[in-house]
């Protein structure tokens, strides 16, 4: 059984890397919302010393360069953990992926730094941590013992396919994200996006819709539109309460802490709902398949991804 | 396949250690030794010269400034340990005058040459606050910084047509001089490591400025005979306008004043 090549450390390495990643996310956000991005005007040093001193918005800034150096060395590992231990070479692969994208997201962040947060430059890195934290998860998943287990593929015959849908929600996400850092960093206003939560929600709700119509009985997918549902739901909320904690406060002379808690939720769970429509979207093209496409009964655990 | 990886991972790793070389603090521009001179044209005539004075004030009720917190830092907190800081948006003085707001005249004065001064202009930080809050200077004069408490600040100036940078400050360093060479109105300024410590700096090209007090009041000298737009600007409350006209050796008051129910530009 393909199961038995399944690999728990390795998993559980995967997991605790895509935890990691999320703290680091968070501590970008703090980073942000604390208006603490150039409170170490200098890179890679901190005041050209290893250790700044360690007052107000410095705090953040530095903790989040310490994370963010642990989380490359973390990838290193990793990457290096999956090319010795990994049989299937596509894994293999996105290990080393992973670590080119976490090391042009530090050069980004030096990047922030050096030519003092143009909103460019500040959204591209904003975005690829983004990007990076769907990486992560998705090994999380590839590694997992479930993706390593037999798996009975259904037809999906209706249209549009789930596949695509699932798909271009997670573009959709991507992209709302990216109209979200833009508005952090002071590029765009406001509208776009909440335009774009418009278009994301009806994407989620199109997706885990059809999801309940054609498949209520499979398990897999029954958690992902719950996933998805869940999601979107929260970060709604979340969304309005940033907005609302922003306009109250916008007379106050420093960042609040209920506008700054509320804003670096939405972010993180932004992050989260990028990584679980991405999920869907491995999920569905793993179990889905449209009925034009040949029956290949052999286990897909042993297929590349 | 495995030697296009590694040239992958190769330059990237080279992309990070050129960032790497290339990565220090921002320098600062020489300044250009204060008293820059400005664009070319008659001197005013001292002789005929006129006087522009009045009071700014805040009409309605003035909004309770909030008490900034300060506990990031617990040296910041210790400056302030008999009275929390507050919020300096709006600093009224009795009488509903209106401090820290800055008086223009906006009219073209290109056909006069004005040399910038060769004394600096000065901001300090003190108590984990900038003094004052708000400083008018004009293009190509010395802006001296200085970092009178025993903490670092980061002094960061966010212009739209100057240079922008951003200067680490530890205690006791240096003065930091700088110079802003074109003129803008409300450069803000902020303290990354302070989140709330704000200021404004305002650049002209011509001397005629003043910045109130808690007085409200004004003073712009050595103002040729003719007729101006006087601006009064206010960081909450945007701006408001008057005209005057000024004879020669000429004294005229020009009192103006904010509504407290407005939200300015």
């Amino acid at each position: 059984m393909a199961s038995s090549a399944y690999n728990q450390n390795l998993h559980r390495f995967a997991v605790f890397s895509a935890c990691l990643t999320l703290v680091l996310v968070t501590a970008g956000a703090l980073v942000t919302s604390n208006d603490a991005g150039l409170s170490i005007p200098d890179w890679p040093l901190a005041y050209h010393s290893v250790v700044p001193p360690f007052v107000g918005g410095i705090r953040y800034e530095f903790t989040h360069r310490v994370i963010a150096a642990c989380e490359i060395t973390i990838s290193l590992i990793f990457a290096l953990w999956l090319w010795r231990a990994e049989p299937r070479k596509k894994v293999r692969y996105f290990g080393w992926i992973a670590i080119a994208v976490v090391i042009a997201q530090a050069v980004l962040g030096g990047m922030t730094v050096i030519f003092r947060q143009p909103p460019w430059i500040s959204t591209a890195h904003a975005t690829l941590a983004q990007i990076f934290f769907c990486t992560v998860v998705s090994l999380a998943l590839f590694t997992s013992r479930w993706w390593w287990q037999d798996a009975s593929t259904m037809d999906d015959s209706g249209s549009p396919h789930i596949r695509t849908l699932a798909i271009f929600a997670a573009v959709a996400t991507l992209l709302q994200l990216v109209l979200g850092a833009e508005f952090r960093h002071k590029g765009l206003g406001i509208a776009p996006h909440l335009i774009g939560a418009a278009v994301v929600t009806g994407m989620i709700f199109w997706t885990a819709g059809t999801l309940r119509r054609r498949f209520p009985s499979s398990p897999a997918l029954t958690k992902c539109r719950v996933l998805l549902h869940a999601l979107i739901g929260t970060q709604l909320v979340l969304g309005a309460g940033a907005y609302w904690s922003r306009i109250a406060t916008q007379t106050d002379p420093q960042p609040m802490p209920v506008m700054v808690t509320l804003t670096v939720a939405h972010v993180v769970v932004g992050a989260l709902t990028l990584a679980g429509t991405v999920a869907v979207a491995l999920v569905t093209n793993r179990l889905l398949r449209h009925e034009s496409e040949a029956v290949a009964p052999a286990s897909r655990a042993q297929e590349a991804m | 396949m495995k030697i296009r990886y590694s040239a992958y991972l190769l330059i990237a790793a080279g992309l990070a250690f050129a960032l790497v070389s290339c990565g220090k603090s921002p320098e600062t521009e020489q300044p250009a030794g204060g008293g820059g001179t400005a664009q070319g044209g008659q001197a005013v005539d001292a002789s005929t010269a006129g006087t522009v004075t009045g009071t700014i004030k805040l009409q309605g009720t003035a909004p309770v400034m909030k008490n900034i917190n300060m506990s990031a830092e617990a040296y910041c907190v210790s400056q302030h340990a008999s009275a929390p800081a507050k919020d300096e948006s709006v600093v009224t003085g009795p009488g509903g005058t209106l401090a820290n707001a800055v008086v223009y005249i906006q009219d073209d004065m290109s056909k006069y040459s004005f040399t910038a001064p060769s004394d600096a202009a000065k901001i300090d930080q003190k108590g984990c606050q900038y003094h004052p809050h708000v400083v008018g200077m004009m293009a190509g004069q010395t802006l001296q910084v200085t970092n009178s408490d025993n903490t670092t600040h980061n002094i960061h100036p966010v212009p739209k047509d100057n240079r922008e940078w951003n200067q680490s400050q530890p205690p006791g360093a240096a003065p930091l001089m700088e110079v802003f060479s074109r003129p803008e109105n409300a450069i803000p300024v902020k303290c990354n490591v302070h989140p709330w410590m704000k200021s404004y700096i305002f650049v002209f090209k011509n001397p005629y400025f003043s910045v109130t007090g808690p007085d409200g009041k004004y003073n712009i000298a050595n103002l040729p005979p003719g007729t101006y737009t006087v601006v009064a600007w206010q960081e909450q409350y945007g701006t408001v306008t008057g005209q005057v006209t000024i004879g020669a050796k000429e004294s005229k008051s020009v009192d103006l004043s904010f509504n407290a129910a407005s939200s300015g530009d």
